[in-house]
């Protein structure tokens, strides 16, 4: 018997198990933890660095290492997305314009 | 849940909020979800298998950080401790998520947690700031969770079913990074919001070559300490004026 077959599906259901776990953690217990009151105020802060944290590398790195020119494709896209998101408040246009200063820059000039 | 109840369900006015919170992210939302399709099947996976992991397991970035180390074959313990390591925000939002919903019986409490991602927590915290149960938050839970569960799922069995029609070098990927760019940018408030960002963003870089993505977790206990030196920073310095401002005759008070 081999069981190459079985190890995707065993990593796949302990996976699973992962995104259930992780994302119920402090609701599976049916009373409360208990938190100290600095780590309560502090913890307003990890949405946002989570975020932050996920996307700046995806900004300034390629392939593990910073980005060394300003020839990039991302970065006027970023700053154009930016500019309207502040002047106009809302996701889609935000996605959009990035991606229509992002495209034609990457697929047309390869930056 | 049979027909007409779902059928009420779908008319709440919460329910409908929650869905239409979550339209303009889903662009990105469904673009990050073609991409991670792809990707599993042009890492090697077989249709099936991906499928059966997209459905299931509902969780794009840690998707992503798997794909390799199931290619290469890596033994199943590095495999989920990656994963747990990359979900280890999630836990940070269920603390949150408790002060809603901790009154429902325990096996709702863990269909919520299951069905809670990223841009949901947002736009569920933006719509309820104050941490306390109130009716109309379970419709707006699950009008937002279906739309987000549509948005990732639909273009995600795509991208396994065309992987080999739509070129990754094209950056479709980026769309979803502006995605969760555009989600953040909304979540910038006070002060010191935008250091706590500063310096998760500067410590996620300088930490990327952690292995397991710690470099995550490193950038959210920085951005935490940041903000919250910030905080009793200013809290200090407002003590300052006041005792200023009276003229320093009282300074024994607390």
């Amino acid at each position: 018997m081999n069981g190459q077959w079985l190890e995707p599906i065993l990593a796949v259901l302990g996976l699973v198990l992962i995104t259930l776990v992780t994302r119920a953690f402090f609701m599976l217990p049916e009373r409360d933890l208990p938190l100290p009151d600095w780590l309560r105020r502090g913890l307003k802060y990890a949405p946002l660095a989570a975020l932050a944290a996920v996307i700046a590398p995806e900004l300034v790195m390629s392939q593990g290492a910073l980005i060394k020119t300003l020839a990039d494709a991302r970065l006027p896209a970023v700053l154009c997305a930016s500019a309207y998101y502040f002047w106009r408040r809302g996701i889609l246009g935000t996605i959009v314009v990035g991606m229509a200063v992002y495209l034609p820059l990457h697929i047309g000039l390869g930056w | 849940m049979n027909l007409p109840a779902l059928r009420a369900q779908l008319r709440d006015p919460s329910f409908r909020q929650g869905a239409s919170d979550m339209l303009g992210a889903g662009l990105g939302v469904g673009a990050w979800g073609l991409v991670t399709g792809v990707a599993m099947v042009k890492g090697g996976m077989s249709t099936p298998l991906a499928l059966f992991m997209s459905l299931t397991v509902y969780a794009g970035s840690a998707q992503l950080a798997v794909l390799p180390l199931m290619a290469a074959g890596a033994p199943l313990w590095v495999i989920w401790l990656t994963a747990s390591c990359v979900n280890l925000r999630f836990v940070i939002f269920s603390s949150m998520w408790r002060s809603y919903f901790a009154h429902l019986p325990r096996r709702r409490r863990m269909a919520l947690g299951y069905f809670s991602g990223d841009v949901i927590f947002v736009s569920f915290m933006k719509r309820y700031p104050r941490p306390e149960p109130e009716a109309t938050q379970l419709p707006y839970f699950w009008g937002a969770a279906t739309t987000n569960w549509l948005a990732w799922q639909i273009p995600s069995v795509a991208g396994i079913i065309l992987a080999n029609a739509i070129p990754l070098s094209w950056g479709l990927g980026f769309a979803g990074v502006l995605a969760l760019l555009g989600i953040l940018l909304s979540m910038l408030g006070e002060r010191s919001s935008w250091l706590a960002t500063a310096v998760a963003g500067s410590a996620a870089v300088a930490a990327f070559a952690l292995p397991l993505k710690l470099n995550i977790l490193v950038a959210i206990a920085a951005a935490v300490a940041a903000g919250l030196a910030m905080e009793s920073g200013e809290r200090a310095l407002r003590r300052a004026r006041i005792r200023l401002a009276r003229g320093g005759d009282d300074e024994g008070d607390a």
